[in-house]
């Protein structure tokens, strides 16, 4: 079978991997591992065919699906971009469909298993048909199936206040979304004169129109990657989805906004220069305060989440750089800066689904998300320690893993950029690489903060002591996600041939243009991965046998001679990350209750502090409050009567059509 | 050869650079002080002890110090000493250099807090804290250097730098040195950010992170500080003095003076400053960014 073959298969296999769940009177144990094991499949037969595609061995195919509605032909077929992007979808689908599997108890909780198993392969088959469309409008349909099947799978546990409450910001904000990327397709259409896709570089984009094709994009699929002032439904819903589904939703739901910025921007020949500077400030800014925010956090989630938003900013910082190329015509800047983008998608995709997954074992067997009351998981989960600890480094973009190879891409691409233009593109660079390295710095701290006090030093709750490692199936389930995050740190140029087959379905010319092996030192990186293997081995190796000769000793930890150490005295999440939520105050505005202390004998007291989704809550929130209370007459027409809401449509549709006739 | 001199100075100077800034200090303070060579003494000691380990550490206690260790001294093969070249060069290291220093400090706070002692989590909270603010002033050294030089490996960078340099882009180049300057004493934790001999656990930055660690662990902690000062030391002597005699001993000489002269230089600082107050510090190390932003402003026009 060739690999489109594989696609459409994996496609159709994972929409019905759901349907052995729907049967009342299969046993439900069955019923989740069939479906458990379809889903899996699909995804391995997508990769399979993802890896044909990008390694050459299989030419793309495009097929015509014959929908008896408008806006046709609907062509969908995976080219090298797509397949670039299935990778990572197969991947955390696959391994989170092993995990959530074991998750939760199937025969305890039967109504939830259920309606996960369905809504998960629906979520993944219209994820693979989001990047096979060649249609807009066919790609509009996919997201919105993506995002209504998102939205079943994120609110499994809707007895809860919360969880519904984020569902219903997120419904929200991706319909917003969607609204945005008609708006630009037929926008795009106007010109083209067809709803199929442009071929890459085809479109000039110039003045007015230009800016509404930008805003509209990013509303449409920025919103949905997260950049910053867009972002507000995703903390929130991260946080109420089970650990699976989030790893799904931040590893490769949010890098399908990414794929709509890329496909969009490759339209275009030559996108004006301030596109590009837009995006580097953009991913600087949902950068840098994505992390301070995370930083703030005390929910192991939402922290997590908050981290998308800040690896979102450094794809965005990778996108700028390839705009600012592909305006002023710079071929190294366009493959570095994209390159860098694309890998960042797949790394995190990788480290995110391997933090998400063993967070959800901690929490799992912590019993709380609240990371002040977790502490000392190491000695009880080594594995799950030591796999989010793998991700943790990863994450903060340090060698020798994945996280360093992307970054470095994006560094080379500002680095070069600063040194051979002149005019705006300069400055604009030198500022955006500090604040790479700030991101990477506050990145450190975050995730020392979360990795030391939840899994290292004593158990702050009884709870815990309880705590028991996860079983091996959701264990096994972070194996090919760790792995994959040391391969790629240590040997990039594996990645480099299929990176570079699907950088030239967005420049081209890319082909003929130095490669990514000329432009980056990806045998040096794997260089320095053996050194540094050798200056971290030899020593250890040399410590393992002293401390096997010389004597040793345990002992209490020194706490300056205070007899009674108990373990809630261990420094708190909230106290290690105080001077920087302190220095960034003005951003974070962290609500807090302070101790009121008086007299000689004060009495008990207490200290509250907690860092909200400011920009929902002090912009959005209280803007709306006033538009609605401007618009509030308009409410008259929202009757709540479904024989109203027909009756608007019917008249629509005789108003559009007697204008049509004019 | 050089090579060979390069990695010798790079495992066996880093120790003395102590010796000679607590025995400036010992000079100040009108104390004849401790012998020069008194820091291999105690890494030599130190090795030769039994180790005693907190109850609350996992294994990750014992990889921490040598990981940390193990990252300074891959990043030490990526300085170029003097006017010799790095034994590896290539386009891209610098990131690569300041990566390596993120993985060490990954690597000794994630270790501080492995101890569940609330004064190390102080310590690493203070340590992540100052080295994120110090990060950014690094990048903007290095953006200075590869708009100044036209390259993107260190040792190309630096050795682009010389007296003619000097005279024509003067400015910068200052700028550029007092925040490099800067970031070494807070990257090291010298005073004014840090007093790596005060007795209150409270105050410490490094040195209350280590506390814990003792034995051949603790040599490694002590050992890795002294190698992390070095690097950076390199850093700052040749941008501060590129001067070349065209002959390869003197120059190696030349730069094993200028190493010493910087040890005494931190010692003079640290005798003639106070400690600041630990509110302070994040404000002298944004002042430090935006120095070395202006250098890097200077270069664009």
């Amino acid at each position: 079978m060739n690999s489109s073959g594989l696609l459409n298969a994996s496609l159709v296999i994972g929409a019905l991997s759901g349907l052995p769940l729907l049967f009342r009177a299969l046993c439900i144990i069955t019923a989740s591992r069939v479906s458990m094991i379809m889903l899996c499949g699909a995804a391995l037969a997508a990769f399979a065919g993802a890896a044909g595609i990008l390694g050459g061995f299989s030419a793309p195919d495009v097929y015509i699906l014959s929908l008896q509605i408008p806006f046709g032909p609907f062509e969908f077929g995976a080219d090298r971009l797509s397949s670039w992007f299935i990778i990572p979808i197969s991947v955390v689908c696959a391994c989170s469909s092993l995990y959530g599997w074991r998750y939760r108890n199937a025969a305890e909780h039967p109504a939830a298993a259920r309606r996960l198993g369905v809504f998960l392969g629906l979520l993944y088959s219209s994820m693979l048909m989001t990047v096979m469309a060649r249609n807009t409008i066919l790609l509009v349909l996919a997201y919105e199936l993506m995002a209504v099947s998102a939205y079943f799978s994120m609110t499994t546990d809707d007895a809860d206040d919360s969880v519904r409450d984020a569902g219903t910001l997120y419904l929200i904000t991706a319909h917003i979304a969607v609204l945005a990327q008609f708006a630009l397709f037929s926008l795009l259409a106007a010109g083209t004169g067809s709803f199929l896709m442009p071929a890459p570089g085809t479109l000039a984009p110039a003045g007015g129109a230009a800016t509404v094709l930008l805003i509209l994009a990013l509303i449409g699929f920025g919103g949905k990657a997260g950049i910053m002032p867009l972002h507000v439904w995703l903390p929130s819903a991260h946080a109420a989805a089970p650990s699976h589904v989030s790893a799904i939703m931040s590893g490769v739901l949010l890098k399908l906004g990414v794929y709509g910025l890329v496909r969009t921007l490759s339209f275009f020949s030559q996108p004006p220069l301030w596109w590009g500077v837009l995006f580097l400030l953009i991913g600087a800014v949902s950068g840098v305060a994505g992390v301070v925010f995370a930083l703030g956090q005390h929910d192991m989630k939402r922290l997590l989440a908050y981290h998308s938003i800040e690896n979102i900013g450094i794809i965005m910082m990778g996108i700028g750089v390839y705009c600012i190329g592909a305006a002023t015509v710079s071929m190294p800047l366009m493959v570095l800066g994209l390159a860098g983008a694309l890998l960042h998608v797949l790394n995190h995709a990788l480290f995110k689904g391997l933090l998400f997954l063993s967070a959800g074992a901690a929490i799992h067997a912590a019993g709380t998300r609240e990371i002040d009351r977790m502490g000392g998981l190491a000695r009880r989960m080594p594995a799950t320690s030591f796999m989010f600890g793998l991700g943790a480094v990863a994450i903060c973009g340090l060698p020798p893993l994945n996280g360093f190879v992307s970054e470095l891409f994006i560094y080379l691409g500002l680095f070069r950029g600063l040194q051979s233009a002149t005019g705006i593109i300069p400055p604009a660079m030198a500022i955006a690489a500090p604040l790479l390295a700030l991101i990477g710095g506050l990145a450190v701290a975050c995730f020392v903060k979360v990795y030391g006090v939840v899994f290292l030093g004593y158990p702050r709750s009884a709870e815990e002591h309880a705590a028991q490692e996860a079983p091996a199936a959701m264990r096994f389930a972070m194996v090919p996600l760790a792995c994959a995050c040391v391969v790629i740190g240590v040997a990039p140029a594996l990645v480099s041939i299929p990176l570079q087959a699907a950088l030239s379905a967005v420049i081209p010319g890319a082909a003929a243009a130095p490669g990514l092996a000329d432009l980056a030192p990806l045998t040096w990186v794997s260089g320095a991965a053996l050194l540094l293997a050798v200056c971290v081995g030899l020593p250890f190796l040399w410590y393992r046998r002293r401390l096997a000769a010389a004597p040793l000793g345990s002992a209490p930890t020194w706490g300056c001679g205070y007899l009674a150490p108990a373990p809630r005295m261990q420094y708190t999440a909230s106290s290690f990350a105080a001077t920087l939520t302190d220095l960034f105050a003005p951003l974070l505005r962290p609500r807090r209750v302070l101790p009121r202390i008086s007299g000689l004998f004060p009495r008990r007291s207490s200290f509250r502090e907690h860092v909200p989704e400011t920009v929902l809550e002090d912009l959005y929130l209280p803007l709306l409050e006033r538009i609605y209370r401007r618009v509030a007459p308009l409410r008259k027409l929202q009757s709540g009567l479904l024989q109203h809401y027909m009756l608007y449509i019917f008249i629509t549709l005789l108003v559009l059509l007697a204008w049509g006739r004019l | 050869m050089d090579n060979v001199i390069h990695l010798a100075l790079a495992l066996l100077m880093p120790p003395l650079l102590l010796g000679v800034i607590a025995r400036t200090k010992a000079l100040f303070a009108g104390r004849c002080g401790a012998p020069l060579l008194q820091p291999y003494y105690d890494i030599i000691r130190l090795l030769r002890k039994g180790s005693i380990f907190s109850e609350a550490t996992t294994p990750l206690f014992r990889l921490g110090p040598m990981v940390t260790l193990g990252a300074i001294l891959a990043a030490l093969f990526l300085v170029p000493f003097g006017q010799h070249r790095a034994p590896l060069s290539f386009s891209g290291d610098m990131i690569l250099f300041t990566y390596l220093f993120g993985l060490a400090r990954f690597f000794i706070t994630a270790t501080a807090l492995d101890t569940a002692s609330s004064f190390e989590g102080m310590g690493a909270a203070r340590e992540v804290t100052f080295g994120c603010l110090a990060e950014p002033t690094l990048f903007f050294v290095l953006v200075t250097l590869a708009r100044i030089s036209g390259s993107l490996s260190l040792s190309d960078m630096l050795a682009a730098v010389s007296c003619r340099t000097w005279l024509q882009e003067g400015a910068p180049l200052l700028l550029l040195l007092g925040a490099l300057f800067i970031v070494l004493l807070a990257e090291n934790c010298r005073i004014p950010f840090d007093d790596p001999t005060t007795h209150l656990e409270l105050t410490m930055i490094h040195e209350v992170m280590v506390l814990d660690h003792s034995g051949p662990g603790f040599a490694a902690a002590l050992y890795a500080g002294a190698l992390k000062l070095f690097a950076f030391g390199a850093l700052v002597v040749h941008l501060a003095f590129p001067v070349s005699t065209g002959n390869t001993f003197f120059d190696w000489a030349c730069f094993i003076m200028l190493m010493l002269l910087l040890a005494v230089a931190i010692g003079v600082v640290e005798s003639v400053t106070a400690r600041l107050k630990l509110a302070r510090v994040p404000q002298l190390l944004v002042m430090a960014i935006i120095l070395s932003a202006f250098s890097a402003l200077l270069v664009m026009r």
